[in-house]
């Protein structure tokens, strides 16, 4: 997200920086493949969840994990870490 | 009550400190500043002072344990000189980027190799563009006063900056003089608590200096300079204020002596700025119409002050306790920097004393001021900088 | 004893952070979160943390957290804690959250300094064995043998043995963690913030970028560090130390993973020759000979 600066005086006086999702953009757009998530396997373990560097699996109400596409770089760890591999990595569409 | 002691200039640091009511000190010894930090021990160590005291590990430590304290809201304090002073360069830069109202005295102590303890001006010279606003005392009582003064100053929302009290080795940190220190009261009447700007609070989570680019960098550094100017309307005001609260004034920018009818002004800083007085006192009866400016603050540089004493002069004789390496003294370097472009240009004669401790009385002034009056009849400084007293 | 699906589903380490995809101190630091909440005050030096969070005005932190000089993680944090002190601010813990480099080599005497003055924080050294901030440059913790970029043919000193060094300082507790067993390291955490004192937690993080293994396979190393004894679970409580979980049952060398299963994996050791794999076995072994002398009495 690159925003035009901020006028001098409404800058701080100081580098104090304000907590932000995705102040640096969609990091999803880092991605070449992406974890797709086979919900009939799925044992709700919640391992991919604890395991996401990004926080972007998140757990939905049966504890299944949600994948927040916006943000998820396709590093694959949920897919490496799922105990009955329901998780499989997909090349993004180009 | 206030009361009059008659202590060395490292003791009274260590009481301005306490009648400050710094919150946490964070300091490394190093001669000849260790009786600032002793006695600051004995004050906690026995109640009469409540802070927290820091005993670290080095001087860049303490610098950062002070950002550390002073980013999370509280009034900070440390002490160090010469080499513990260069060491910790890069904290220095690090307090004024954040904009921390930090404040240290600097016992003047020269570089090595070799080792000597003795004064010159030096260490803090070299720290001139590190964004600290620099003060340069001629007595202890200044010391104390100034110390009172600069939080005054430096926890003022418009400025902000962290502040370096310089006082000489041995000349004034180890000498005695007489001190009035006001009644507690008073100066807390004077110096309120602190109320932080910006401060590290879980309930308004902020991070503090994360990267940033050329995009927004630069706008942050011009505010240091905006602050800097600022600082030098609101010193004389400070000042003069703690004169009528206190009944001390210092001079403000430049302590002027005599100036008003002189044809040659001698300029110095610290305690040839005092010698340079009683120079002045006794060339005047020989008929010399000499006067004496010394310079208090060097950051902010008093452009406009110096500027209006060329005004009414014809030659400056600038004492420098200190040489940077490739160019001149460094007063004498910002002096004509501020006077280049200007209607009223003096004749500018640069003398180097007093390197490492080597003596410089007011007869040194007397025989500085002499050289510089035969110049001025010439209207011809021969040489661009002398070295004092100096073995051939 | 707290399983994952109790841990808490707030995130204070916000998505949209720029650390490598797969990187192990970003899973490292929800777990910190996970453990502490977010009544925490991060002192972070240079290092990788400086940077993932994000450029100004932005971070992808949500507590107060001072950037500081790379050097001065344990000093910056003594003032933090004197300050919160005489501002009476109970129920904040301040962490010094450091790499390795702001650890081992140039922070190690504010570090030293902090311990010896028993100041009342955690520091955790988030460990991926390298100067990971600037390109993967050798530390004094990047192990035997391995490629840095200032190490092209593998380093030729070992790892400096920095839990011991800490627990040199008899400050009341050391551990090692690993983000691959989150709840150990969780509660660690949780165990650390309630002890007055220094608290030193040495966390192996597995760097894909620096290591040279595929992304996916970050908490899969982590794990088989551990399985084959290269990375220890430990505690030091004072004088007495105390393997953990899984690393207890690991005494006997025969359950214990050979070293090569883990370096042969990772391109930063492609250098190795059969001669330095069995060197670093060696060691290995004669650790874990140390670590069954040091479970059975105290150690400093």
């Amino acid at each position: 997200m690159s925003i035009p600066p901020k006028p001098r005086k409404e800058t701080p006086i100081t580098t104090l920086s304000v907590p932000t999702v995705g102040g640096m953009g969609k990091t999803g757009s880092w991605r070449t493949f992406r974890p797709i998530v086979d919900y009939s396997k799925c044992t709700r373990c919640t391992l991919c969840w604890i395991y996401c560097p990004d926080g972007a699996i998140t757990r939905q109400e049966d504890d299944s994990p949600k994948i927040d596409y916006d943000y998820c770089k396709g590093c694959g760890i949920c897919a490496n870490e799922c105990p009955v591999k329901a998780i499989t990595m997909e090349r993004e569409a180009e | 009550m206030s009361q009059t002691v008659i202590d060395t200039a490292n003791h009274i640091v260590a009481y301005a400190a306490k009648a400050a009511r710094v919150q946490v000190i964070a300091a490394y010894p190093i001669t000849p500043q260790t009786s600032i930090v002793e006695r600051i021990a004995e004050l906690v160590e026995s109640g009469e002072f409540d802070t927290e005291y820091i005993r670290v590990e080095s001087e860049h430590s303490a610098m950062s344990t002070c950002i550390g304290a002073a980013a999370a809201g509280v009034r900070t304090f440390t002490a160090t000189a010469a080499h513990g002073l260069v060491l910790m360069h890069e904290a220095l830069h690090w307090a004024s980027g954040s904009r921390l109202p930090i404040v240290m005295p600097v016992v003047n102590r020269t570089l090595g190799p070799g080792w000597n303890i003795w004064a010159d001006l030096t260490d803090s010279m070299s720290q001139r563009d590190t964004g600290w606003i620099q003060f340069y005392c001629a007595d202890n009582q200044e010391v104390f006063d100034t110390i009172i003064q600069a939080y005054k100053l430096c926890e003022n929302e418009q400025i902000l900056l962290p502040v370096m009290i310089c006082l000489e080795a041995f000349i004034l940190s180890h000498t005695y003089m007489p001190v009035e220190i006001p009644d507690q009261k008073k100066i807390d009447g004077f110096l309120p608590p602190y109320k932080p700007k910006w401060f590290l609070d879980v309930d308004n989570p902020l991070t503090h200096g994360n990267i940033v680019s050329p995009k927004w960098y630069m706008e942050f550094r011009y505010m240091i300079q905006e602050a800097m100017e600022t600082a030098k309307q609101l010193i004389p005001e400070i000042d003069k204020e703690f004169g009528e609260c206190f009944g001390f004034e210092h001079g403000g920018l430049i302590e002027k002596y005599k100036c008003e009818d002189a044809d040659l002004i001698l300029l110095a800083m610290g305690t040839i700025g005092s010698e340079a007085k009683i120079a002045v006192d006794n060339l005047r009866k020989e008929g010399l119409r000499v006067g004496s400016a010394r310079i208090r603050v060097f950051r902010p540089f008093p452009k406009e002050e110096i500027r209006k004493l060329a005004e009414n002069t014809q030659m400056f004789a600038i004492i420098d306790r200190g040489i940077s390496f490739g160019m001149d003294g460094f007063l004498a370097e910002e002096t004509k920097a501020s006077l280049y472009n200007q209607k009223d240009q003096p004749l500018i004669a640069g003398f180097i004393a007093g390197l490492g401790g080597r003596d410089v009385t007011f007869k040194t002034v007397e025989k500085i001021a002499k050289k510089s009056s035969e110049w001025m009849r010439t209207d011809r400084v021969e040489k661009e900088a002398v070295w004092v007293d100096l073995r051939e | 004893m707290v399983s994952i699906k109790e841990l808490s589903q707030e995130e204070y380490l916000l998505k949209g952070h720029i650390a490598c995809a797969g990187c192990g101190l970003a899973i490292s630091l929800r777990l910190l979160f996970k453990a502490l909440g977010n009544k925490v005050i991060l002192v972070v030096p240079a290092c990788c943390s400086s940077v993932i969070p994000g450029s100004y005005p932005f971070t992808s932190f949500a507590v107060p957290v001072q950037n500081m000089l790379f050097e001065a993680t344990g000093a910056t944090a003594s003032g933090v804690v004197a300050a919160l002190r005489q501002r009476d601010v109970k129920d904040v813990t301040v962490v010094g959250w450091a790499g390795d480099g702001g650890t081992f080599d140039i922070g190690i005497q504010a570090l030293s300094g902090a311990a010896e003055r028993e100041t009342d924080f955690i520091y955790v050294c988030y460990d991926n064995e390298a100067y990971g901030n600037t390109g993967v440059q050798r530390s004094g913790a990047t192990p035997y043998g391995a490629w840095t970029t200032t190490t092209p043919t593998g380093k030729k000193e070992r790892k400096k043995n920095m839990p011991f060094i800490m627990a040199a300082h008899r400050i009341p507790y050391v551990a090692t963690a690993c983000p691959s067993y989150p709840i150990d390291f969780i509660n660690k955490l949780k165990k650390a913030k309630e002890i007055k004192g220094t608290k030193f937690i040495h966390l192996l993080v597995p760097c894909s970028t620096g290591w040279r293994y595929d992304t996916s396979k970050t908490v899969e190393m982590g794990r088989l560090a551990v399985q084959t004894g290269i990375w220890t679970l430990f505690e030091i409580e004072y004088s007495t130390f105390k393997l953990n979980p899984p690393s207890d049952r690991l005494i006997d060398k025969a359950k214990r993973k050979p070293v090569k299963e883990y370096l042969t994996l990772q391109g930063r050791f492609r250098n190795l020759t059969e001669g330095d794999i069995e060197k670093i076995q060696r060691w290995v072994d004669e650790d874990w000979e140390r670590y069954r002398e040091l479970a059975s009495r105290p150690c400093v």
